[in-house]
């Protein structure tokens, strides 16, 4: 079985950034994602990223993968395997992986794992009828691979997610009818609000679905009020006809393979889901298992990019591998990571970071 | 209301613009209403009139003696927050962000959209600019009457 000092699981933003910053350190780096290309999340956003020069601001995610790629594919030092899972991750560092044609063993000296996260579902009569999309599958749909979901869409979940798939949904010329949140507040930043509701989108708050209508594909939907509680307002429901709906209701950390190998994680709301506790250099409870990204709590792609860096940095510290810039560069991502959490949609994964470091609680 | 509806009030949106005897020279006005970590208006602009500071969460502050109406920030910003206005006797002469197709041609009359997406008035377009540079977000000229200022927000074509 061969032996190498990284392997990253995930070639999304975190460990495109942090395989960048290992292979400048000099260490041999594998990456291995499940899909049949490297980028992540990135290469089905066609919009502007927010953030300053260090998270690539006002480039297009599909740019950013790009670059990001560009900078590491032809590295000496690198291996990519796309198109292959992780299937196992265990205690003495050794990946089972799965490339669809034959299962292989691999022993890490460091491993990251960079799985990002998955998308939460919402439970409602007939949720399973055919024209029902995650967001995600939206975007792959329509920005991958140009297909449109359907002619028109209703919205649920007004995060930064539901308002960019809108946008991109209305780009590509689909109709949304609506946007529903079952918060009384937008949930995703106010710039992309108004930029829909300038199109004539209408953002409805404190309202959710509670049923989609149909028989062998959805052809309405049955929308109702929530009171302050969430709690549904009988009486209040409406009818909107639409071929497709469209879930933006939030997302989870992967974080099995960390459970698997038996790092520590704990349920924290403020991040996502179960995550895997870290010390400050992003090292969960087992010694040598890493993680950086969505996959330790749900932000931005901006906040996965600075995480991957820094673990790197971390990761080729902890082999005696010090990048040559170490301390500056672990100085400077750390401060970037620090503004981008500053500001008031920073404070959730700064109080689920809080509380992540408290207790000992096992899941 | 602009965090139930993505409608900014008409205080929120008056707060951003200056008054109107500096329109006789086109600036931009930053509707930016919102503490979010982005900075990119203020690294794009050439001439030091937008700041943020190091804390990128801070909203751009507009030097408007110092703003060109270049519109090198429009493109700039992921949120599509910024435009720029100049004041031509009775009419407003707009250059908006706009990623949609089919873009506008010089001398088309779209339909003028204001800021709840309903159509208010009819918009001249007098040019669209697209560069490299800008990535794919244009620049829309249009053409508004000048009653118009502080509601017209963007075009739509007319069916």
């Amino acid at each position: 079985m061969r032996t190498v000092e990284l392997v990253i699981v995930g070639g999304g933003p975190a460990g495109l950034c942090a395989a960048k910053l290992a292979l400048e350190a000099g260490l041999e780096v594998v990456i291995i994602d499940r899909a049949d290309k490297l980028g992540g999340q990135l290469i089905k956003q066609t919009h502007k990223f927010f953030g300053s020069k260090a998270q690539y601001a006002k480039m297009r995610g599909i740019d950013i993968a790009k670059l990001l790629i560009n900078e590491i594919e032809n590295h000496q030092n690198l291996e990519i395997f796309t198109s292959t899972t992780v299937v196992g991750l265990y205690p003495d560092l050794v990946l089972t992986i799965y490339d669809q044609k034959k299962y292989q063993k691999i022993k890490a000296k460091r491993v990251i794992i960079a799985t990002g996260a998955s998308e939460k579902v919402l439970a409602f009569e007939n949720s399973d009828l055919p024209g029902i999309y995650g967001a995600g599958a939206v975007q792959t749909l329509m920005n991958l691979y140009g297909v449109l979901p359907g002619k028109e869409v209703l919205m649920v979940g007004s995060g930064n997610i539901g308002l960019i798939v809108t946008y991109q949904l209305l780009q590509a010329g689909v109709k949304v009818k609506a946007i529903l949140e079952a918060g009384s507040t937008i949930g995703g930043y106010k710039v992309h609000a108004a930029k829909i509701r300038r199109l004539g989108i209408p953002i409805i708050t404190n309202t959710t679905v509670s049923k989609a209508l149909g028989t062998s594909k959805i052809e309405a939907v049955e929308i109702v009020k929530l009171d302050e509680n969430w709690n549904k307002i009988s009486g209040s429901e409406e009818i909107i006809k639409t071929d497709a709906l469209c879930l933006s209701v939030g997302l989870s950390p992967l974080h099995q393979l960390l459970s698997m190998v038996g790092a520590q994680v704990k349920y924290i709301s403020e991040l996502g889901g179960f995550v895997a506790r870290v010390n400050d250099n992003f090292e969960s409870t087992v010694k040598g298992v890493y993680v950086a990204g969505d996959a330790v709590g749900i932000e931005e792609a901006s906040a996965a990019m600075m995480e991957g860096y820094l673990s790197g940095l971390h990761v080729a510290d902890s082999l005696n591998k010090p990048h040559p810039e170490q301390e500056n560069l672990l100085k400077y991502y750390q401060d970037e990571l620090e503004l981008l959490r500053k500001g008031p949609f920073g404070l959730k994964t700064k109080i689920g970071i809080e509380k992540l470091k408290v207790g000992e609680s096992n899941a | 209301m602009l965090n139930k509806t993505g409608i900014p009030t008409k205080s929120q949106t008056l707060s951003r613009f200056p008054q109107e005897n500096i329109l006789i020279k086109p600036k931009a006005v930053i509707e930016c209403f919102e503490d979010i970590p982005c900075n990119p208006c203020e690294t794009a602009c050439p001439f030091g009139a937008i700041t943020i500071g190091p804390n990128i969460n801070i909203q751009p502050q507009l030097d408007f003696d110092k703003c060109t109406g270049c519109t090198l920030c429009v493109s700039s910003c992921p949120g599509l927050a910024i435009f720029v206005v100049q004041i031509k006797g009775d009419q407003a002469l707009f250059k908006i962000p706009y990623e949609f197709l089919p873009k506008p041609q010089k001398g088309e009359i779209w339909d003028g959209v204001n800021r709840k997406g309903e159509v208010i008035c009819d918009a001249l377009i007098e040019g669209v600019r697209e560069t490299n540079k800008m990535d794919h977000t244009a620049i829309v000229t249009a053409r508004v009457p000048k009653e118009f200022l502080h509601d017209f927000i963007t075009v739509r074509e007319r069916k």
